[in-house]
Parts: C-alpha cells; structure tokens; sequence
C-alpha cells in the first residue's frame, strides 16, 4: 500500500511542524496561565517574526557578503525576529491589555482587545509590506544536497535544523519556568497574584516578561515556518494561531509541558491525516480534534483540575 | 513601629474601614479582633497596600507607606500570613519557602540555607515534606508553610490572619506557641483572630473593630476582662 510506505516520511514532518507548533503554543499558554486570557493576537506576533526574519535574510542576501552558511545567519535571523516579536508583545500587553485587566475589567475585555489588536496588526503588516507574499531565499542557505538517509526516510538539514531549534526553545524555557527564580515568581504570579506581591513580586513586571518570553518564542517560530514553508504573508498567523491554540488546548491550555506534547501530537495526527485521507483535509483534522478536545476532555491531555486559588 | 491614622477605605461604594487608629509598638504581640465583616481583614489589606485608602495615612517606622506598591511596603520588612493560608499549591514546599525569602533577593546560599534550618527546626514536618507540592499537604501543614513562607522575608513585622482558622485545636495551641517564640525572638505581630480568648492570652494588646471603627482598646488582660468582649466573642453570657 502506498500510504503506507510515505507514512515513515510524514510523520518525520509531522514531528519537525508539531514542534513548531508547540514552540507557538508555549506562547498562549504561558499567557492564559497568567492572565486567563486568551492572547488571539499571538498569531501576528509569530507573524511578524516571519517577516522580520525575512526582512533580515533579504538584507544579507543583497548585501552580498558571501559565505552565507546556516550556521550564523540562522542564530541571526532568529535572533533579529524574536527581539521584535518581544517588543510588540511587551507592547501589545502594556498598551492593548494591561488597561483593561488593572481596571478589573471582565474576562472578555482583553479578549475583545486581542482579537481587534490582531487584526490591527495584519492589516498594518499589509499596509507596509504589501498584501503579496514574500519568499524566504531558503535554498540559499540550505542546498537540496543537505540531507540524510535513514532507510526509506529522507530527513533534510532544514526540517533537523526546524526541529532541533524548536526543541532547544522548548528545554530551555522549561528549565527557566522550573529552576529560575523568574520562574518561580512566574508560577506565584499564575497561581495566585494577590500572594506574589505580597512575596515581594512586581507582578506587572512579571507579566510583561512572560509576554516577552511567549513572544520571543512565537518570533522564533515565524523564521522557522518561513524557511520551511518559504512563502509568507500577512495572514499567515491567522491559521498557524488557530492551531497552536488548538495545540495548547489539546495538551491543556496553561500548561507548558501541555502545549508541547499537544503541539506534537497535533502534527503528527495531521502527517496521518494527510496520509490516509485527504492532504485536502489537514486544516480539517486540526480542528476536530479541538472540538473533539473541547466536547471530551475540556482540561486537555496534561491539564489538571486544580482548585482555582481564591483571588479577590 | 506601625501607625494608622484615621484610615478609611473601602470596596467600591461599600465602605469598610472608617477612620481606623492603631498602633503597634516595637516587639509587641497586638491582636486584632471583631466579628465577621468587621474590617480585620481589610485593615491588613490596607496595610499592604492592596487596597488604597480614600483617607487617613499609614507609616512604618515613620515612613509613610500608604502610597507605595504592596512589593515595595513588604519591601519595608512586613510578611503575611494570609487567611486560610494561600500557600502556592502546585510549587513545592521548597520553593513556598524560597517565594517566603524573595524580598531578601538572596542566592540559595548560606544566609538562605541558616533561615531554611531555623523554619524547618520551627516546623519538623515541613523537612520531611520538602519536596512535595504544597497542594498535597493537610491543612494544619499548610499553615505551618504560610508561617514558614512569612518568616523566610525575615520580617520586623509578621501581619497573620486568622492563623487558627481552621485547625483543630490542638494545632492552635502549638500554632499559638510558635507566634510566642517568633516574638520573643524579636519579631513584631499583628494577628487577626476570631477567637478571641487564644488571641488575648498572648498578645500584649488588643483592639476590637466594629463596622470599620475601633469600638474598644486596651491591654489584653483587661480586655479579657471585659464583659461587652466576653459576651461577644468568647460566648458566655
């Protein structure tokens, strides 16, 4: 069966795009952990990493330094694209939510904020940029050569590189989260923010990092879907949100390990939905399987039902 | 040490502090005691700045606080013990602990580990449980952890809420018997209690809150004597 002979292969994809996935997740999810709400703005975020990202590789490739080897002009274009997708998150949440949140708004007021901060900045993104797509000069840096054979499996130098970085984001933000003492009041400040400050947290400051650090992510994420992909444009965080978001709910949204394994799970149901039904179908799949997360298992793979602290 | 002038403050439009004077002195153990609603609670709110008072002024050791952010007034040497003990559930008991010494922005390094050794010698079972989360522990444990966490700021002045709450009483009883040696190891309390009796019993000096003002004030032994305070929070008739 012919399925079953490319199914090695997909699923090699399906891991590389899953850990893409869950690097995007981390970012809801550390939000919503923090604030219960949900950033719909993170999407543009990742977004304008992509763009930043392309904006720097066009930049070396006419500048014609020669020599461009992965090896330092990927670190540089990650680097470049999660400065400013930390700076628009920082800023997202000082100007777009925090006013809403200190005033004690309801729930849905970031939410509203968010959705209509998301649209803000595609459209800005298409203002500026144009509304055509722009090509990332991946074959540049990678050559089609680079690959490596694993039976019937070819794993490029491209999709290693994706999922190695995507998984190095992930460790290392796991271990600031659990070692650090930005970590620690990180986790005071989601659990109960009263308490945190009375620890001596400034939880405002607390609140901006963790934008900063979901957002950075979410910038990485941009180059490493734009490489992959190599065509972006302004609209693209609008699906790659919607399935990390499902990525985070499927591993159960204010958890990091949660939105990792979720963002996992998610490309590798998609690589076999591509291979047994209907490549037609992957966007689809994704979202049953939100549905079907949200009707049988609201809390997620990971999520705990924990007594909510009390707040006042 | 710790002053409150004329302080009022409220939730929205429902007043609850109206015009509220204390003062603790240095090494004192002062109890606050009143009926539900009665402002006990808010008065160590308004404390720690979080709630703003509309009026009146609060100053630690002559410095006026009642501006500052709550992380800058703990800053100032005040730790809480909150009501039914807020310990973060799903951290380790290690790391309530080391939230408790965040003020002191100290390395886990000899000053962090001598404080870790005084509260586990205060608290034998909080050693043992090191490691576990704080959400998995009973609930006499986890306000031996809320104490712990508070000591940990080495605080000049310990705000506790409703300590005994709760707790069986034989817990009390030894609950009661740690905020005696705490004080005379130097630190000064403020505790919010229900139960008035165990409350007078140790501390030096008590105020009674009755819709947001002080009704009554005095040292705790003629305070224990009083007949309006028996009658009203120690149940007899």
């Amino acid at each position: 069966m012919e399925a079953l002979q490319i199914l090695p292969q997909q699923l090699v994809f399906g891991l590389a795009l899953g850990a893409v996935y869950g690097l995007i997740a981390l970012g809801y999810t550390m939000v919503y952990g923090i604030l219960m709400m949900i950033n719909f703005a993170h999407g543009e975020v990742f977004m304008i990493g992509a763009y930043v990202g392309w904006a720097a590789l066009t930049w070396l490739i006419n500048a014609q330094l020669g020599g461009l080897h992965p090896a330092w002009v990927v670190p540089v274009l990650l680097l470049m694209a999660m400065s400013a997708s930390a700076l628009v998150g920082v800023t997202l949440e000082r100007f777009a939510y925090r006013p809403l949140y200190t005033r004690g708004a309801t729930r849905l007021g970031p939410l509203i904020s968010a959705v209509g901060a998301s649209i803000f900045l595609q459209n800005a993104v298409m203002l500026t940029q144009g509304a055509r797509m722009k090509v990332y000069m991946t074959s540049l840096l990678f050559p089609r050569s680079w690959y490596m054979q694993i039976g019937s499996v070819r794993v490029s130098a491209l999709v290693l590189m994706m999922t190695a970085i995507a998984v190095a984001l992930m460790v290392l933000l796991n271990t600031l989260v659990q070692r650090t003492t930005l970590g620690r009041c990180m986790r005071a400040v989601a659990e109960d923010r009263e308490i945190a400050a009375v620890m001596g947290v400034n939880v405002r400051r607390v609140i901006s990092l963790t934008f900063l650090l979901g957002s950075a992510l979410g910038g990485a994420a941009g180059v490493l879907v734009g490489l992959y992909y190599t065509q972006i444009d302004f609209f693209m965080g609008y699906s790659a949100g919607l399935k990390a978001f499902t990525a985070a709910v499927l591993g159960g949204i204010g958890n990091l390990k949660g939105a990792m394994l979720g963002g996992l799970v998610l490309g590798l149901i998609e690589s076999l939905a591509v291979t047994f039904i209907n490549p037609a179908y992957r966007d689809v799949i994704a979202f049953v399987v939100l549905i079907l997360v949200l009707v049988f298992r609201p809390t997620g793979l990971l999520g705990e039902t924990v007594p909510q602290a009390n707040k006042v | 040490m710790l002053d409150l002038i004329d302080v009022v403050a409220s939730y929205g439009p429902i007043s609850v502090l109206r015009g509220v004077t204390l003062r603790v002195e240095r090494g004192e153990i002062v109890c606050l005691l009143g009926g539900n609603a009665a402002g006990k609670s808010t008065t160590l709110k308004t404390i720690l700045g979080l709630l703003r008072p509309s009026a009146g002024r609060i100053t630690l050791e002559s410095r006026r606080v009642d501006r500052l952010a709550t992380e800058d007034i703990v800053n100032c040497g005040i730790a809480l013990v909150p009501e039914s003990r807020r310990v973060f559930a799903r951290m380790t008991v290690w790391e309530n602990l080391a939230m408790g010494a965040y003020t002191r922005r100290v390395a886990p390094g000899d000053e962090f580990a001598a404080d870790l050794e005084r509260v586990y010698g205060l608290f034998p079972r909080l050693k043992e449980r090191g490691q576990q989360h704080a959400g998995t522990l009973s609930g006499g444990e986890q306000q031996m952890l809320a104490i712990g966490r508070a000591l940990m700021a080495r605080p000049r002045l310990l705000l506790m809420d409703e300590p005994s709450m709760g707790l069986a009483p034989v817990l009390v009883e030894q609950v009661f018997d740690i905020i005696q040696t705490i004080n005379r190891q130097g630190t000064t309390i403020l505790v919010v209690e229900q139960n008035a009796a165990v409350a007078l019993s140790i501390a030096h000096r008590g105020y009674v809150l009755q819709d947001g003002c002080i009704a009554m004030q005095g040292p705790a032994a003629s305070l224990l004597d009083e007949d309006h305070i028996r009658r009203a929070y120690l149940g007899e008739d």
